[in-house]
């Protein structure tokens, strides 16, 4: 053969002047209202799903860029605090004080009334060991719960999903408010599901031909063709879809939520808590936290999103009495360096602290003691608590699951529930 | 029944290339898998130009930075106008790279270069550290492995990457030690933590200039005895190299991972160990372990076509392969690359893409199979990736967006212009009721009876024209074309 028969040769004409006018027949379908085909081997478990009432749910608030704890839940009596942050530090009299020693960000006054009314939770100086300052690395390490010089691919969210969901029809379990799905939620076996909005799940306009193309798929080959492994996630993926649309519209709030993302999101899960759903655990991000340049500003604006977001979530959750069944809490790839820099910002830090609100706390306020700003580690916190001891004592104590065996190690546990 | 060449050829691109180009169709059936390979091998002789993205303005502002007094002079604003343009720079090298895989006829070269990208991860903001190492890896992809090691040890990109800047006398960095020989050569489980500690010693002084040239800091070099894998002795850092292709481990661990990626993600313990003594005894000539497996009969069993689900990239190269292209915008293909997990030259970490089951979720999926609407208009792309601060810094908006839809939020279309008379006329001589078998067979390399009756409703059958637009956009949204 004379290889220059062979046309592997660039010439692609590529264009030729050809322009496909747009058409205007995008249209947005819902996934969620026909009734769904599953394969066989689905449709058997379809009917399994156990609704729990009054049951145990995890609200996990991700924020995303590096929150700076110091400015968040600010030691106000602290010299070295305000020395090192002479343009950055916020006064004892601007702040939405707990405590004489320990005062909250301004915009923080809802979370100063839940502190009040013992629905609210410090955490101090939780890290891990070796810590990472890329915002990516320590947000997989968060997310996966592996040691900082392991690699892994899974998060312990999807790990208790891998638990809750033995060959479950639909994986929802665990849902996150996104348009992506992060690490944390993805198992061995199984991945979570993310949904931005139930009442548009994938907004596609192709819907009507995946539902003919599951329909019409032989699922009698499951396990012996590689590609069935994609029949299944898309058979998951639309039977979820329409499952977490009608529980949305079972009991929706009518509360009103603040006219944000998270405000939104946070108003979904509201409605989800409310339905019959078997979802345990939700996830929702707000950011970018990275405040590198003009901290104040950005810090502001993101908080007060947070709180007026998370205190209509919460006056939901007490109106409809679930407040004592909903655990919320908050956590950051990293917390900053105690000194600012010269952009009145701050840099990549270590450790940091968490906020836990519920109503079934069984230990409220401050619960450990406030970073030493006079023992750093260059610059840095000192870590004390290892976020895999919270994982582990949610995992164990809320949810009633085996921490050992979805974090791959045994941790601590810790007593605030 | 005996795979038809055709099936085979096609089986060979996806692995050995980024799937069959238009162009390419009509010759599939007319020579065997082993004359077909060699015609690829050939196309793939010239050694890579050199890919060069950096303006003349980011190369000045490198020179300045070269210059220690010009150095200190530098404000912050100018450092963060720096790192907008290295951002910019790096994207345009991502695009480009793109490009290549999908027009060069050298598929085997990028398909290997893209293997070794994800082997040798690595993530730079320095665009110059990035194209140097991209051209280590172009070059070498079918080199000599050793070469190749030896080369992306040198390298600014991973030895800056992986900390050895800080690995010196006295004050040991592991990082790369570790690096080396858990993901590059022997595998985890291979060695003792003695090892990387003795290794780490060895990799004292190793670093890198301004202008990604390798540099050996003798004043922090431990030259000391070292004891590594029992044997003792004063072992600089390409000792250890050579000791580490010494041992047929790493051999035998190269050659699995090739074999997950390019043949079956069940590893084939008779076949692979076979492949690592060949690797081994050819002193690590990677064209050769190539060759041996894209001319083996066991490549093209049943059981290995169609086994793969596609990586991002594969994806998107290959529908570009097949329906020749042109965006508006290329935003739109970094959008896509983040929103499914792979983006070029941005590896999660230094091990790499995990690959295979870990690409699919309800989310990807989707976005996988509303990938050729949006291609073609019919579909828009409404979806927000995560965001990134190690790249934003704090900032909301990276200026990735494609071409807003109308005044909807996170609405874009993707603007894509196809050249279907290109298309179409490969499939001039195919009768009505032969073309949709005829589009599946170019199509797909996993054959599931269903299909075809869901195209029923969904083809056009208005035209010929348009029949055959709708049906391969419509086989293109399958789960079926995410395997390969």
């Amino acid at each position: 053969m004379s290889s220059k028969k062979v046309s592997l040769s660039s010439n692609r004409g590529v264009g030729n002047g050809l322009v496909i006018k747009r058409k205007k027949f995008i249209q947005i379908g819902s996934l969620a209202t026909a009734s769904l085909m599953l394969p066989k081997f689905l449709k058997a478990l379809e009917s399994n799903a156990l609704v729990p009432s009054g049951n145990k749910v995890v609200v996990v608030l991700q924020l995303s860029g590096g929150n700076d704890g110091l400015n968040t839940v600010i030691p106000v009596r602290n010299d070295i605090y305000y020395k090192l942050r002479p343009s950055l530090s916020i006064r004892k009299g601007q702040t939405a004080e707990l405590t004489d020693e320990v005062s909250l960000h301004p915009s923080l006054t809802a979370f100063k009334a839940l502190y009040d009314e013992g629905n609210l939770a410090i955490l101090n100086n939780v890290g891990y060991p070796n810590p990472d300052r890329s915002h990516f690395r320590s947000m997989d390490i968060w997310h996966s719960a592996s040691k900082s010089n392991e690699y892994w691919n899974t998060g312990w969210v999807g790990r208790y999903l891998d638990a809750q969901c033995n060959g479950c029809a639909r994986p929802t379990q665990a849902l996150e408010v996104d348009d992506v799905l992060s690490l944390a939620l993805k198992g061995e076996r199984n991945n979570a599901i993310a949904v931005q909005n139930p009442q548009r799940l994938y907004g596609i306009a192709n819907e009507k031909y995946f539902k003919d193309i599951l329909k019409n798929h032989n699922g009698e080959h499951y396990d012996e063709q590689p590609v069935e492994y994609l029949y299944k996630t898309l058979a998951q993926t639309l039977s979820s879809a329409d499952y977490i649309f009608k529980q949305s519209r079972l009991h929706p709030t009518g509360a009103t939520y603040p006219n944000t993302e998270l405000g939104a999101g946070l108003k979904t899960i509201a409605s989800l808590i409310f339905s019959e759903i078997n979802t345990k655990v939700y996830y929702i991000s707000l950011g970018s936290f990275d405040t590198h340049v003009g901290q104040d500003n950005q810090q502001s604006k993101l908080f007060a999103q947070m709180n007026d977001a998370v205190k209509a979530f919460t006056d939901d959750l007490k109106k409809n009495g679930r407040m004592d069944d909903v655990l919320l809490f908050t956590f950051s790839e990293f917390g900053r360096r105690v000194a600012q820099n010269a952009s009145n910002g701050t840099d990549h830090g270590t450790a940091n602290n968490m906020f836990l609100i519920s109503g079934g706390l069984k230990k409220k306020g401050v619960l450990n003691a406030m970073p030493d700003l006079a023992d750093l580690n260059e610059g840095d916190l000192k870590f004390k608590i290892d976020f895999k001891d919270v994982y582990a004592t949610i995992l164990n104590k809320w949810l009633n699951a085996d921490a050992n065996k979805i974090l791959g190690a045994s941790y601590g546990m810790l007593d605030f529930i | 029944m005996p795979v038809p060449n055709q099936v085979k050829n096609q089986h060979l691109l996806w692995r050995a290339g980024f799937g069959p180009a238009v162009e390419q169709l009509a010759e599939l059936s007319k020579y065997s898998p082993s004359q077909y390979y060699k015609a690829i091998v050939k196309a793939s002789g010239k050694k890579p130009a050199y890919i060069n993205v950096a303006g003349e303005d980011l190369v000045s502002i490198y020179e300045d930075l070269m210059d220690a007094g010009k150095r200190s002079k530098l404000s912050a604003d100018d450092r963060r106008e720096l790192a907008r343009k290295q951002r910019e720079a790096v994207r345009d090298l991502n695009i480009y790279w793109l490009k290549e895989m999908v027009a060069s006829p050298a598929q085997l070269r990028e398909k290997m270069a893209f293997f070794w990208h994800g082997h040798f991860a690595s993530r730079n903001q320095n665009i110059f550290y990035n194209q140097l190492l991209l051209q280590v890896i172009r070059e070498n992809a079918l080199g000599n492995f050793g070469t190749l090691l030896t080369e992306v040890s040198h390298s600014a990109s991973m030895l800056i990457f992986l900390n050895n800047q800080q690995n010196r006398k006295g004050r040991p960095n592991e990082n790369f030690a570790r690096e080396v020989m858990e993901l590059f050569t022997l595998g985890r489980g291979n060695y003792t933590e003695n090892d990387i500690k003795e290794a780490a010693r060895a990799f004292t002084g190793w670093t890198a200039n301004a202008s990604g040239e390798f540099v050996f800091r003798k004043n922090f070099h431990d030259d000391g005895v070292k004891t590594f894998f029992g044997k003792k002795g004063n072992f600089n850092g390409d000792d250890i190299l050579e000791l580490l292709l010494k041992d047929k481990q790493t051999a035998k661990y190269i050659t699995q991972k090739i074999y997950r990626f390019f043949v079956n993600e069940n590893v084939d313990e008779k076949i692979t160990a076979s492949l690592a003594d060949r690797f081994f005894k050819s002193n690590y000539d990677i064209s050769d372990l190539m060759e041996s497996i894209f001319t083996s009969d066991w490549f093209y069993n049943e059981k290995n076509i169609g086994a793969r689900i596609k990586s991002p990239i594969e994806l998107l190269v290959g529908i570009q392969r097949m329906v020749p292209m042109k965006l508006d915008n290329d935003n739109s293909l970094m959008l896509l690359q983040k929103l499914l997990g792979q983006q070029l030259l941005y590896p999660p970490n230094v091990a790499g893409w995990p690959g295979g089951k870990s690409w699919i979720d309800s989310s990807t999926l989707m976005t996988r199979m509303r990938i050729p609407q949006m291609f073609t208009d019919r579909d828009e792309l409404n979806l927000t990736p995560k965001q990134d601060d190690d790249q934003m810094m704090g900032r909301k908006n990276d200026g990735t967006a494609a071409v807003p839809v109308g005044k909807k939020k996170n609405a874009y279309a993707v603007n894509a212009q196809i050249d279907w008379p290109q298309y179409i006329s490969k499939y001039t001589d195919v009768k009505r009721e032969n073309l949709i078998p005829a589009i599946k067979q170019n199509l797909l390399q996993v054959n599931t009876p269903g299909l075809e009756r869901s195209l029923g409703t969904t083809v056009d059958v208005g035209s010929r024209e348009a029949f055959l637009k709708t049906a391969t956009v419509q086989l293109m949204s399958t789960p079926e074309y995410q395997m390969c």
